[in-house]
Protein backbone atom coordinates (compact mmCIF):
# COMPACT_ATOMS: atom_id res chain seq x y z
CA UNK A 1 0.00 0.00 0.00
CA UNK A 2 2.72 2.45 0.99
CA UNK A 3 4.87 1.95 -2.12
CA UNK A 4 1.74 2.58 -4.10
CA UNK A 5 1.73 6.20 -2.97
CA UNK A 6 3.80 8.71 -4.81
CA UNK A 7 5.02 10.76 -1.85
CA UNK A 8 7.13 12.95 -4.10
CA UNK A 9 3.98 14.31 -5.73
CA UNK A 10 2.34 14.92 -2.36
CA UNK A 11 5.47 16.79 -1.29
CA UNK A 12 5.56 18.75 -4.53
CA UNK A 13 1.94 19.80 -4.07
CA UNK A 14 2.32 20.46 -0.34
CA UNK A 15 2.21 24.27 -0.76
CA UNK A 16 -1.11 23.88 -2.60
CA UNK A 17 -2.53 21.64 0.14
CA UNK A 18 -1.30 23.98 2.86
CA UNK A 19 -2.87 26.92 1.09
CA UNK A 20 -6.10 24.93 0.79
CA UNK A 21 -6.01 24.00 4.47
CA UNK A 22 -5.38 27.63 5.40
CA UNK A 23 -8.29 28.76 3.23
CA UNK A 24 -10.59 26.10 4.67
CA UNK A 25 -9.72 27.12 8.23
CA UNK A 26 -10.14 30.80 7.39
CA UNK A 27 -13.45 30.29 5.56
CA UNK A 28 -14.69 28.17 8.46
CA UNK A 29 -13.76 30.78 11.06
CA UNK A 30 -15.56 33.53 9.16
CA UNK A 31 -18.48 31.14 8.58
CA UNK A 32 -18.67 30.29 12.31
CA UNK A 33 -18.77 33.97 13.26
CA UNK A 34 -21.35 34.63 10.54
CA UNK A 35 -23.51 31.71 11.63
CA UNK A 36 -23.37 32.85 15.27
CA UNK A 37 -24.65 36.28 14.21
CA UNK A 38 -27.38 34.79 11.98
CA UNK A 39 -28.24 32.25 14.68
CA UNK A 40 -28.53 34.83 17.47
CA UNK A 41 -30.78 37.06 15.37
CA UNK A 42 -32.98 34.15 14.23
CA UNK A 43 -33.18 32.71 17.75
CA UNK A 44 -33.99 36.03 19.41
CA UNK A 45 -36.72 36.66 16.81
CA UNK A 46 -38.13 33.17 17.23
CA UNK A 47 -38.43 33.33 21.01
CA UNK A 48 -39.44 37.01 21.11
CA UNK A 49 -43.15 36.16 21.19
CA UNK A 50 -43.80 38.97 18.70
CA UNK A 51 -45.57 37.39 15.77
CA UNK A 52 -44.18 39.54 12.94
CA UNK A 53 -40.67 38.62 14.13
CA UNK A 54 -41.16 35.00 15.15
CA UNK A 55 -43.12 33.84 12.08
CA UNK A 56 -40.42 34.77 9.53
CA UNK A 57 -37.76 33.31 11.84
CA UNK A 58 -39.62 29.97 12.01
CA UNK A 59 -40.05 29.90 8.22
CA UNK A 60 -36.37 30.74 7.73
CA UNK A 61 -35.17 28.04 10.12
CA UNK A 62 -37.49 25.33 8.74
CA UNK A 63 -36.77 26.12 5.09
CA UNK A 64 -33.00 26.14 5.62
CA UNK A 65 -33.09 22.89 7.59
CA UNK A 66 -35.26 21.16 4.97
CA UNK A 67 -33.09 21.97 1.94
CA UNK A 68 -29.53 20.88 1.10
CA UNK A 69 -26.63 23.30 1.49
CA UNK A 70 -25.61 22.64 -2.11
CA UNK A 71 -29.02 23.80 -3.38
CA UNK A 72 -28.76 26.91 -1.17
CA UNK A 73 -25.27 27.58 -2.49
CA UNK A 74 -26.42 27.28 -6.11
CA UNK A 75 -29.45 29.44 -5.29
CA UNK A 76 -27.12 32.26 -4.27
CA UNK A 77 -24.47 31.54 -6.90
CA UNK A 78 -26.91 31.58 -9.82
CA UNK A 79 -29.54 33.77 -8.18
CA UNK A 80 -27.58 36.81 -7.03
CA UNK A 81 -26.40 37.78 -10.54
CA UNK A 82 -29.98 37.66 -11.83
CA UNK A 83 -30.85 40.16 -9.09
CA UNK A 84 -28.00 42.32 -10.36
CA UNK A 85 -25.73 41.60 -7.38
CA UNK A 86 -22.18 40.72 -8.40
CA UNK A 87 -20.06 39.23 -5.61
CA UNK A 88 -17.10 36.86 -5.66
CA UNK A 89 -17.50 33.08 -5.34
CA UNK A 90 -15.78 33.28 -1.97
CA UNK A 91 -18.29 35.79 -0.61
CA UNK A 92 -21.20 33.77 -2.00
CA UNK A 93 -19.82 30.65 -0.36
CA UNK A 94 -19.26 32.25 3.03
CA UNK A 95 -22.75 33.80 3.00
CA UNK A 96 -24.29 30.42 2.10
CA UNK A 97 -22.34 28.67 4.88
CA UNK A 98 -23.27 31.32 7.47
CA UNK A 99 -26.94 31.31 6.57
CA UNK A 100 -27.13 27.51 6.46
CA UNK A 101 -25.28 26.95 9.71
CA UNK A 102 -27.05 29.94 11.30
CA UNK A 103 -30.37 28.10 11.20
CA UNK A 104 -28.86 25.20 13.14
CA UNK A 105 -27.14 27.56 15.59
CA UNK A 106 -30.52 29.23 16.21
CA UNK A 107 -32.02 25.87 17.20
CA UNK A 108 -29.04 24.98 19.38
CA UNK A 109 -29.33 28.33 21.18
CA UNK A 110 -33.06 27.88 21.62
CA UNK A 111 -32.49 24.48 23.23
CA UNK A 112 -29.83 26.05 25.44
CA UNK A 113 -32.16 28.85 26.51
CA UNK A 114 -34.93 26.34 27.25
CA UNK A 115 -32.59 24.67 29.73
CA UNK A 116 -32.09 27.86 31.76
CA UNK A 117 -34.29 27.90 34.88
CA UNK A 118 -37.25 30.29 34.65
CA UNK A 119 -36.22 31.96 37.89
CA UNK A 120 -33.37 33.65 36.04
CA UNK A 121 -35.77 35.57 33.81
CA UNK A 122 -38.05 36.38 36.73
CA UNK A 123 -35.14 37.71 38.76
CA UNK A 124 -34.03 39.83 35.79
CA UNK A 125 -37.57 41.15 35.39
CA UNK A 126 -37.64 41.93 39.09
CA UNK A 127 -34.48 43.97 38.60
CA UNK A 128 -36.28 45.93 35.89
CA UNK A 129 -34.40 44.49 32.87
CA UNK A 130 -36.23 44.90 29.59
CA UNK A 131 -36.68 42.16 26.95
CA UNK A 132 -33.50 43.14 25.14
CA UNK A 133 -31.41 43.18 28.32
CA UNK A 134 -32.88 39.87 29.49
CA UNK A 135 -31.94 38.20 26.22
CA UNK A 136 -28.46 39.63 25.75
CA UNK A 137 -27.26 39.86 29.37
CA UNK A 138 -28.99 36.94 31.07
CA UNK A 139 -30.07 34.27 28.59
CA UNK A 140 -27.57 34.43 25.73
CA UNK A 141 -24.30 34.22 27.75
CA UNK A 142 -25.56 31.23 29.71
CA UNK A 143 -26.95 29.52 26.60
CA UNK A 144 -23.64 30.04 24.77
CA UNK A 145 -21.66 28.57 27.66
CA UNK A 146 -24.00 25.61 28.13
CA UNK A 147 -24.15 24.72 24.46
CA UNK A 148 -20.45 25.10 23.69
CA UNK A 149 -19.86 21.35 23.09
CA UNK A 150 -22.84 21.26 20.70
CA UNK A 151 -21.58 24.44 19.04
CA UNK A 152 -18.19 22.80 18.50
CA UNK A 153 -20.04 19.89 16.89
CA UNK A 154 -21.75 22.37 14.61
CA UNK A 155 -18.33 23.90 13.85
CA UNK A 156 -17.13 20.45 12.74
CA UNK A 157 -20.15 20.19 10.45
CA UNK A 158 -19.38 23.65 9.05
CA UNK A 159 -15.74 22.78 8.32
CA UNK A 160 -16.88 19.70 6.41
CA UNK A 161 -19.68 21.56 4.65
CA UNK A 162 -17.19 24.15 3.42
CA UNK A 163 -15.94 21.42 1.04
CA UNK A 164 -18.90 22.07 -1.28
CA UNK A 165 -17.51 25.55 -1.91
CA UNK A 166 -15.01 23.82 -4.17
CA UNK A 167 -17.94 23.18 -6.54
CA UNK A 168 -18.24 26.90 -7.27
CA UNK A 169 -14.44 26.93 -7.68
CA UNK A 170 -13.52 28.54 -4.37
CA UNK A 171 -9.90 27.69 -3.64
CA UNK A 172 -9.94 25.56 -0.49
CA UNK A 173 -8.75 22.15 0.68
CA UNK A 174 -11.01 19.95 -1.48
CA UNK A 175 -10.27 22.16 -4.48
CA UNK A 176 -6.54 21.60 -3.88
CA UNK A 177 -7.18 17.86 -4.19
CA UNK A 178 -9.21 18.35 -7.34
CA UNK A 179 -6.42 20.41 -8.88
CA UNK A 180 -3.79 17.75 -8.17
CA UNK A 181 -6.12 15.06 -9.49
CA UNK A 182 -6.86 16.90 -12.72
CA UNK A 183 -3.23 17.89 -13.34
CA UNK A 184 -1.56 14.55 -12.56
CA UNK A 185 -4.42 12.00 -12.52
CA UNK A 186 -3.45 10.79 -9.08
CA UNK A 187 -6.72 10.49 -7.18
CA UNK A 188 -5.32 8.47 -4.26
CA UNK A 189 -2.56 10.93 -3.45
CA UNK A 190 -4.91 13.85 -3.97
CA UNK A 191 -7.99 12.82 -2.02
CA UNK A 192 -6.40 10.75 0.74
CA UNK A 193 -4.13 13.68 1.59
CA UNK A 194 -7.16 15.97 1.60
CA UNK A 195 -9.03 13.53 3.86
CA UNK A 196 -6.06 13.36 6.25
CA UNK A 197 -5.92 17.15 6.53
CA UNK A 198 -9.66 17.36 7.24
CA UNK A 199 -9.21 14.68 9.90
CA UNK A 200 -6.52 16.84 11.49
CA UNK A 201 -8.97 19.73 11.90
CA UNK A 202 -11.67 17.31 13.08
CA UNK A 203 -9.51 15.81 15.84
CA UNK A 204 -8.49 19.27 17.07
CA UNK A 205 -12.14 20.36 17.35
CA UNK A 206 -13.22 17.04 18.84
CA UNK A 207 -10.44 17.30 21.43
CA UNK A 208 -11.52 20.85 22.32
CA UNK A 209 -15.11 19.69 22.74
CA UNK A 210 -14.07 16.80 25.02
CA UNK A 211 -11.78 19.07 27.05
CA UNK A 212 -14.55 21.60 27.58
CA UNK A 213 -17.10 18.92 28.47
CA UNK A 214 -14.74 17.53 31.09
CA UNK A 215 -14.11 20.97 32.54
CA UNK A 216 -17.82 21.63 32.66
CA UNK A 217 -18.46 18.35 34.48
CA UNK A 218 -15.78 19.13 37.05
CA UNK A 219 -17.23 22.61 37.46
CA UNK A 220 -20.73 21.21 38.00
CA UNK A 221 -19.67 18.53 40.46
CA UNK A 222 -17.51 20.94 42.47
CA UNK B 1 -39.61 38.59 -18.98
CA UNK B 2 -40.32 36.30 -16.03
CA UNK B 3 -43.25 34.83 -17.92
CA UNK B 4 -40.96 33.79 -20.74
CA UNK B 5 -38.59 32.06 -18.35
CA UNK B 6 -41.52 30.49 -16.54
CA UNK B 7 -42.57 28.77 -19.78
CA UNK B 8 -39.05 27.51 -20.28
CA UNK B 9 -38.95 26.27 -16.72
CA UNK B 10 -42.22 24.42 -17.30
CA UNK B 11 -40.60 22.79 -20.33
CA UNK B 12 -37.88 21.32 -18.15
CA UNK B 13 -40.34 19.98 -15.58
CA UNK B 14 -40.00 16.36 -16.86
CA UNK B 15 -36.29 16.54 -15.98
CA UNK B 16 -37.17 17.68 -12.45
CA UNK B 17 -39.59 14.78 -12.05
CA UNK B 18 -36.86 12.38 -13.18
CA UNK B 19 -34.45 14.12 -10.81
CA UNK B 20 -36.90 13.67 -7.97
CA UNK B 21 -37.12 9.98 -8.81
CA UNK B 22 -33.32 9.71 -8.77
CA UNK B 23 -33.02 11.53 -5.43
CA UNK B 24 -35.67 9.30 -3.89
CA UNK B 25 -34.12 6.12 -5.36
CA UNK B 26 -30.56 6.93 -4.22
CA UNK B 27 -31.71 8.05 -0.77
CA UNK B 28 -34.05 5.09 -0.25
CA UNK B 29 -31.44 2.49 -1.24
CA UNK B 30 -28.71 4.02 0.93
CA UNK B 31 -31.19 4.57 3.76
CA UNK B 32 -31.92 0.85 3.89
CA UNK B 33 -28.26 -0.09 3.42
CA UNK B 34 -27.07 2.47 5.97
CA UNK B 35 -29.58 1.30 8.55
CA UNK B 36 -28.53 -2.34 8.17
CA UNK B 37 -24.79 -1.57 8.32
CA UNK B 38 -25.26 1.01 11.06
CA UNK B 39 -27.34 -1.26 13.27
CA UNK B 40 -24.89 -4.16 13.01
CA UNK B 41 -21.92 -1.86 13.56
CA UNK B 42 -23.75 -0.14 16.43
CA UNK B 43 -24.37 -3.43 18.22
CA UNK B 44 -20.72 -4.40 17.84
CA UNK B 45 -19.52 -0.95 18.92
CA UNK B 46 -21.71 -0.86 22.02
CA UNK B 47 -19.35 -3.51 23.42
CA UNK B 48 -16.75 -0.90 24.44
CA UNK B 49 -13.11 -1.79 24.83
CA UNK B 50 -13.03 -4.72 22.40
CA UNK B 51 -10.72 -4.74 19.40
CA UNK B 52 -13.69 -4.63 17.05
CA UNK B 53 -15.20 -1.57 18.69
CA UNK B 54 -11.85 0.26 18.36
CA UNK B 55 -11.74 -0.51 14.64
CA UNK B 56 -15.33 0.66 14.33
CA UNK B 57 -14.59 3.92 16.12
CA UNK B 58 -11.82 4.57 13.57
CA UNK B 59 -14.38 4.03 10.82
CA UNK B 60 -16.86 6.35 12.53
CA UNK B 61 -14.18 9.01 13.09
CA UNK B 62 -13.05 8.88 9.49
CA UNK B 63 -16.60 9.27 8.18
CA UNK B 64 -17.46 12.01 10.66
CA UNK B 65 -14.18 13.84 10.23
CA UNK B 66 -14.09 14.14 6.45
CA UNK B 67 -16.59 15.83 4.13
CA UNK B 68 -18.97 13.59 2.24
CA UNK B 69 -17.77 15.19 -1.00
CA UNK B 70 -14.23 13.91 -0.35
CA UNK B 71 -15.55 10.45 0.52
CA UNK B 72 -17.49 10.40 -2.72
CA UNK B 73 -14.36 11.36 -4.67
CA UNK B 74 -12.37 8.67 -2.87
CA UNK B 75 -14.87 5.98 -3.89
CA UNK B 76 -15.55 7.30 -7.37
CA UNK B 77 -11.95 8.09 -8.38
CA UNK B 78 -9.72 5.83 -6.30
CA UNK B 79 -11.48 2.48 -6.44
CA UNK B 80 -11.10 2.30 -10.26
CA UNK B 81 -7.31 2.54 -9.67
CA UNK B 82 -7.61 -0.79 -7.89
CA UNK B 83 -9.66 -2.23 -10.74
CA UNK B 84 -13.03 -1.64 -9.11
CA UNK B 85 -14.87 0.27 -11.79
CA UNK B 86 -18.26 1.55 -10.68
CA UNK B 87 -21.09 3.35 -12.37
CA UNK B 88 -21.98 6.75 -10.95
CA UNK B 89 -25.22 5.37 -9.50
CA UNK B 90 -23.48 2.50 -7.72
CA UNK B 91 -20.72 4.77 -6.45
CA UNK B 92 -23.32 7.21 -5.12
CA UNK B 93 -25.34 4.53 -3.32
CA UNK B 94 -22.22 2.83 -1.91
CA UNK B 95 -20.69 6.04 -0.58
CA UNK B 96 -23.97 7.30 0.88
CA UNK B 97 -24.56 3.90 2.51
CA UNK B 98 -21.14 3.80 4.16
CA UNK B 99 -21.51 7.45 5.20
CA UNK B 100 -24.99 7.04 6.69
CA UNK B 101 -23.92 3.76 8.30
CA UNK B 102 -21.31 5.51 10.43
CA UNK B 103 -23.80 8.02 11.85
CA UNK B 104 -26.45 5.35 12.42
CA UNK B 105 -23.79 3.23 14.15
CA UNK B 106 -23.27 6.07 16.63
CA UNK B 107 -27.00 6.52 17.19
CA UNK B 108 -27.63 2.80 17.72
CA UNK B 109 -24.65 2.24 20.03
CA UNK B 110 -25.60 5.28 22.13
CA UNK B 111 -29.17 3.99 22.41
CA UNK B 112 -27.99 0.52 23.42
CA UNK B 113 -25.83 2.02 26.14
CA UNK B 114 -28.78 4.08 27.34
CA UNK B 115 -30.68 0.88 28.17
CA UNK B 116 -29.99 0.30 31.88
CA UNK B 117 -27.49 -2.55 32.47
CA UNK B 118 -29.95 -4.11 34.91
CA UNK B 119 -32.01 -5.21 31.92
CA UNK B 120 -29.24 -7.36 30.58
CA UNK B 121 -28.34 -8.68 34.00
CA UNK B 122 -31.95 -9.68 34.60
CA UNK B 123 -32.04 -11.47 31.24
CA UNK B 124 -28.82 -13.31 31.93
CA UNK B 125 -29.97 -14.41 35.35
CA UNK B 126 -33.13 -15.80 33.74
CA UNK B 127 -30.88 -18.04 31.67
CA UNK B 128 -31.01 -16.19 28.36
CA UNK B 129 -27.85 -16.09 26.29
CA UNK B 130 -26.21 -12.74 25.49
CA UNK B 131 -27.54 -12.74 21.95
CA UNK B 132 -31.04 -13.52 23.19
CA UNK B 133 -30.83 -10.66 25.69
CA UNK B 134 -29.70 -8.32 22.92
CA UNK B 135 -32.29 -9.49 20.43
CA UNK B 136 -35.33 -9.82 22.67
CA UNK B 137 -34.85 -7.18 25.35
CA UNK B 138 -32.21 -4.59 24.67
CA UNK B 139 -32.53 -3.93 20.92
CA UNK B 140 -36.32 -3.40 20.86
CA UNK B 141 -35.99 -0.78 23.60
CA UNK B 142 -32.88 0.81 22.09
CA UNK B 143 -34.30 1.08 18.59
CA UNK B 144 -37.45 2.71 19.94
CA UNK B 145 -35.33 5.28 21.72
CA UNK B 146 -33.18 5.77 18.62
CA UNK B 147 -36.13 6.25 16.29
CA UNK B 148 -36.39 10.09 16.42
CA UNK B 149 -32.64 10.45 15.85
CA UNK B 150 -32.79 7.90 13.02
CA UNK B 151 -35.51 9.81 11.19
CA UNK B 152 -33.45 12.99 11.67
CA UNK B 153 -30.49 11.17 10.16
CA UNK B 154 -32.60 10.15 7.15
CA UNK B 155 -33.35 13.83 6.51
CA UNK B 156 -29.60 14.57 6.55
CA UNK B 157 -29.07 11.66 4.15
CA UNK B 158 -31.62 12.98 1.65
CA UNK B 159 -30.03 16.43 1.82
CA UNK B 160 -26.51 15.06 1.47
CA UNK B 161 -27.61 13.04 -1.54
CA UNK B 162 -27.62 16.38 -3.42
CA UNK B 163 -23.82 16.14 -3.46
CA UNK B 164 -23.87 13.03 -5.70
CA UNK B 165 -24.99 15.37 -8.49
CA UNK B 166 -21.32 16.29 -8.96
CA UNK B 167 -20.43 12.85 -10.33
CA UNK B 168 -23.06 13.27 -13.02
CA UNK B 169 -26.15 11.70 -11.50
CA UNK B 170 -29.26 13.60 -12.58
CA UNK B 171 -30.93 14.13 -9.24
CA UNK B 172 -32.98 17.21 -8.26
CA UNK B 173 -29.89 19.38 -7.76
CA UNK B 174 -28.34 18.43 -11.09
CA UNK B 175 -31.68 18.94 -12.85
CA UNK B 176 -31.57 22.48 -11.47
CA UNK B 177 -27.95 22.92 -12.49
CA UNK B 178 -28.68 21.74 -16.04
CA UNK B 179 -31.75 23.96 -16.29
CA UNK B 180 -29.96 27.06 -15.06
CA UNK B 181 -27.53 26.78 -17.98
CA UNK B 182 -30.42 27.38 -20.39
CA UNK B 183 -32.76 29.44 -18.22
CA UNK B 184 -30.63 32.12 -16.54
CA UNK B 185 -33.04 32.66 -13.64
CA UNK B 186 -31.19 31.20 -10.67
CA UNK B 187 -33.75 32.34 -8.11
CA UNK B 188 -36.63 30.66 -9.92
CA UNK B 189 -34.79 27.46 -10.85
CA UNK B 190 -33.21 26.84 -7.46
CA UNK B 191 -36.35 28.07 -5.74
CA UNK B 192 -38.05 25.12 -7.42
CA UNK B 193 -35.18 22.81 -6.42
CA UNK B 194 -35.54 23.97 -2.82
CA UNK B 195 -39.29 23.49 -2.94
CA UNK B 196 -38.90 19.87 -4.09
CA UNK B 197 -36.44 19.07 -1.30
CA UNK B 198 -38.67 20.85 1.19
CA UNK B 199 -41.62 18.70 0.11
CA UNK B 200 -39.62 15.56 0.94
CA UNK B 201 -37.69 16.67 4.04
CA UNK B 202 -40.11 18.87 5.96
CA UNK B 203 -42.67 16.10 6.69
CA UNK B 204 -39.82 13.87 7.87
CA UNK B 205 -38.50 16.58 10.22
CA UNK B 206 -42.00 16.97 11.66
CA UNK B 207 -42.24 13.19 12.07
CA UNK B 208 -38.93 13.21 13.95
CA UNK B 209 -40.25 15.97 16.26
CA UNK B 210 -43.47 14.05 16.91
CA UNK B 211 -41.55 10.84 17.67
CA UNK B 212 -39.27 12.75 20.01
CA UNK B 213 -42.20 14.18 21.96
CA UNK B 214 -43.91 10.79 22.06
CA UNK B 215 -40.90 8.86 23.27
CA UNK B 216 -39.52 11.45 25.64
CA UNK B 217 -42.62 11.46 27.85
CA UNK B 218 -44.15 8.79 30.01
CA UNK B 219 -43.36 5.23 29.11
CA UNK B 220 -39.81 5.75 27.87
CA UNK B 221 -38.64 6.94 31.27
CA UNK B 222 -36.95 3.69 32.20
Amino acid sequence: MLEYFNFRIIWEYMPLFMDGLYQTVWISLVGIIGSLIVGMIACSCRISGIRILSAPAVVFIEVIRSTPLLAQLYFLYFGLPSLGIQVSELTTGIVALSVNSGAYVAEILRAGIKGIPGGQVEAAMGQGFNVYQRFFYILLPQALANTLPTMLGQAIVLVKDSAVLSLISVMELTRAGQILNSERFMPSEAFLTVAALYLLVYYVLKGLSKFYQMRMMRFRSA
Amino acid sequence: MWGFYFDQLMNSMPMFYKGMGMTVAVSALSLVGGTVIGTIAGILRSNRGTFLSRILSLYVDFMRGTPFLVQLFIIFFILPEFGLQMEAFTAAVVSLTIYAGSYICEIVSAAIQAVPPGQEEACRSLGHTRSQAMRLVILPQALRMALPALVGQYVLLIKDSSIVSVIGLTDITRAGWLTVQRVPEGIMVFGLVGLLYFAVCYPLIQLSNILEKKFSTGDMKL
